[in-house]
């Protein structure tokens, strides 16, 4: 195991939880950023602003992070342009068909015995196994 | 208004949280879901994480009797296990394995300005929004039948 960080990941982790946790005493409602994205898009008359804070919140955090922890972003792997373009393309469509994502499903659902989320998430880890199994030891070399 | 300021703060701190997990390193996604390879374990201890909290912390808020900026809870109350589930959750376990991110993670690097990561959010958009057309032109030619 390279750069195993089980620490760090538990605090994040837990930050993660807590977020979730909040927002789920104010507006009663599940932190799945896929949901919530989804919703913006979509234009739903209902809770637009609260999709939108939610959001907006996701990203004066990257700019935050971006100041006092750059290190958060920094990577041995950086996809093609070619590999986020289709990679995005499959998670737009991919949560929005399964009504969820990792915070959906792998935090929220599973913290609540949903044997949706347990399912969905054990079929995106599946799936996502595989696809680095190809790309890396098929095919070869992460692009 | 003092709920947008809540979902804001909720909205940033779900950011820093998913920094210091590590999810917005892909290098350490991908790590993880190499598990043939050199694998990274640490994104377990996320889940653990998230799901040890959250768990705790929902079980109580959800005893009240409404949130705090609602007049009700909003949660997901399906059961079944059908097939846009686990194409939908398959699908997207592909996507995030190609690059690395997953929508929240996407968002939080396309704003500290990582190229990649915004075209990854740019993309991601129109296939929600791909997906929204089809399930619409989907639902019409497959009404439900009246009970």
């Amino acid at each position: 195991m390279n750069n195993f960080s089980p620490f760090s990941a538990l605090l994040g982790g837990a930050l993660i939880g807590l977020a979730a946790s909040i927002f789920l005493l104010a507006q009663g409602r599940i932190f799945g950023v896929s949901g919530i994205l989804g919703g913006l898009l979509r234009r739903s008359a209902d809770v637009h602003g609260l999709r939108l804070a939610v959001i907006g919140g996701l990203l004066a955090g990257g700019a935050v992070l971006r100041l006092v922890f750059p290190a958060a972003f920094q990577s041995s792997f950086t996809p093609s342009l070619l590999n986020a373009l289709l990679a995005g393309l499959l998670v737009g469509v991919g949560t929005q068909l399964g009504n969820g994502c990792t915070s959906g499903h792998g935090v929220c659902g599973i913290s609540r015995l949903s044997v949706r989320s347990m399912v969905a998430t054990a079929t995106f880890m599946l799936t996502g196994i595989v696809t680095v199994f190809l790309t890396r030891h098929v095919f070869g070399g992460a692009s | 208004m003092k709920s947008m300021v809540v979902n804001f703060a909720a909205g940033l701190l779900f950011a820093v949280g998913l920094g210091v997990a590590g999810m917005t390193n892909p290098s350490k996604v991908v790590g993880f879901l190499d598990v043939f390879g050199d694998w990274d374990a640490s994104l377990a201890f996320v889940m653990v994480g998230g799901i040890a909290v959250y768990g705790i912390l929902s079980r109580i808020f959800t005893k009240r009797a409404m949130p705090l900026f609602d007049t009700r809870f909003h949660l997901p109350s399906r059961k079944d296990i059908d097939l846009r589930l686990v194409l939908g959750a398959g699908i997207f376990g592909v996507g995030w394995a190609l690059a690395g991110y997953c929508p929240g993670p996407g968002l939080v690097t396309a704003a500290s300005g990582v190229a990649s990561a915004g075209v990854f959010v740019i993309s991601m958009a129109l296939g929600m929004k791909v997906e929204h057309r089809l399930s619409q032109w989907w639902g019409a030619r497959h009404p439900p039948s009246s009970a």
